[in-house]
């Protein structure tokens, strides 16, 4: 027993929960590897529409869609895609669409490869320059509890709301 | 010596004709602008609460209209919009070709300029193909519109063939006038949202 309680299930699994009982039915993600646990549930509930995007800027043009459609969405990236992302995240200010993005981080906690720092560095700002409000998570047991705080900031409150994740929760980038 | 880039004479259609021509039967359509001249050619038609004038974002208007056309799998979504606000996202057609959204169609209207910013060429005056993007993004349904024959044709298909429809229509570079349109992004959208949901929050 007290093994099974050691190996908590992965906080990935209490994220997708958060995002069912919010109503969350659109999915737009790159790829990434902090958050590849809770794109692989997604993708496979079939009641969840999963999109894999080029770039990152079309998921916020698509979260707005679903917002002015009827549903919710929830944009997953990495930190180095946000960068892409800051011309369209105009239409969220603009209009006070809402915006549920979780941003799994790198070039932050001891990161190892030097290319993913300059913009790792920049996320928090650039995304505040944006108009989009942060809310930085850096232990696994807090991630679901922040999600779900941010989702009502951003459906409820008709905000943008950026959850960062922190890399020394996903571990990423430790060997560069 | 480089070849001079002339604009082909045989181009015939002017875009505010054609927007006419398209929306006369959207039905309950609706209808998602790129920015520039494109929102004013929407708006000439009659302003709608349908209409989502996308004002800024270059870029935008195909996936905006995608994320609608997933909320909205009852009703045909149209993208009205520009060569150079579609060549801004073009990945967005990699993106929806690979989904296949059957209610979203996008028409462009290609005067193979910035019209905005002073009639610079863009890419398509150079060759670029954006039907051949489209159909090779996995649209199944494309169609290069050149005359008032062809957007003939095309009506139907716009609003009736199983998408994701693209065609691209050739136009003049000649606009029609700028309308008095809301720029409040805020009350467009929330306008809009209203119109598909039948609820007011």
């Amino acid at each position: 027993m007290t093994m099974a309680k050691a190996k908590a299930r992965h906080w990935s699994h209490e994220v997708y929960s958060v995002l069912k009982r919010a109503d969350v039915r659109q999915v737009a993600y790159v790829p990434d590897g902090g958050l590849a646990g809770l794109i692989d549930l997604c993708n496979a509930d079939k009641k969840m529409r999963s999109v894999v995007l080029t770039t990152e800027e079309e998921g916020i043009a698509q979260m707005a869609g679903a917002w002015l459609g009827g549903q919710r969405g929830v944009f997953l990236t990495q930190s180095g895609g946000v960068g892409n992302c800051i011309n369209m995240l105009s239409i969220m200010q603009e209009c006070r669409i809402p915006l549920l993005a979780m941003v799994s981080m790198r070039g932050q906690w001891g990161e190892a490869f030097p290319w993913q720092v300059p913009m790792g560095q920049a996320t928090a700002a650039a995304l505040e320059a944006a108009g989009v409000i942060v809310q930085p998570v850096d232990r696994a047991e807090e991630v679901a509890e922040t999600v779900e705080a941010a989702a009502r900031l951003a459906y409820d409150g008709l905000r943008a709301v950026a959850v960062i994740v922190s890399q020394r929760i996903t571990k990423s980038g430790e060997r560069g | 010596m480089a070849a001079r880039k002339t604009r082909p004479a045989a181009i015939t259609l002017k875009r505010r004709d054609v927007v006419t021509r398209v929306l006369s039967r959207r039905g309950d359509a609706a209808v998602v602008t790129g920015i520039g001249n494109a929102v004013h050619d929407v708006a000439s038609c009659g302003d709608d609460a349908r209409n989502m004038y996308l004002a800024g974002i270059m870029g935008g208007a195909s996936m905006v209209a995608f994320g609608v056309a997933l909320a909205q799998p009852q009703r045909r979504v149209l993208v009205i919009t520009g060569d150079g606000e579609l060549l801004a996202g073009i990945g967005s057609l990699a993106t929806i070709g690979v989904q296949k959204p059957k209610n979203l169609a996008i028409v462009v209207l290609d005067n193979q300029a910035y019209g905005a910013t002073g009639n610079q060429l863009t890419h398509t005056a150079a060759g670029v193909d954006l039907v051949g993007i489209a159909a090779a993004s996995g649209f199944d349904s494309t169609a290069l519109i050149t005359d008032s024959a062809g957007l003939e044709a095309a009506m139907a298909d716009i609003y009736d063939r199983p998408g994701p429809y693209f065609a691209v229509v050739k136009v003049k570079t000649v606009t029609g006038s700028r309308l008095d349109v809301s720029r409040d992004g805020t009350y467009v959208s929330r306008r809009f949202r209203a119109a598909m949901t039948g609820r007011a929050g």
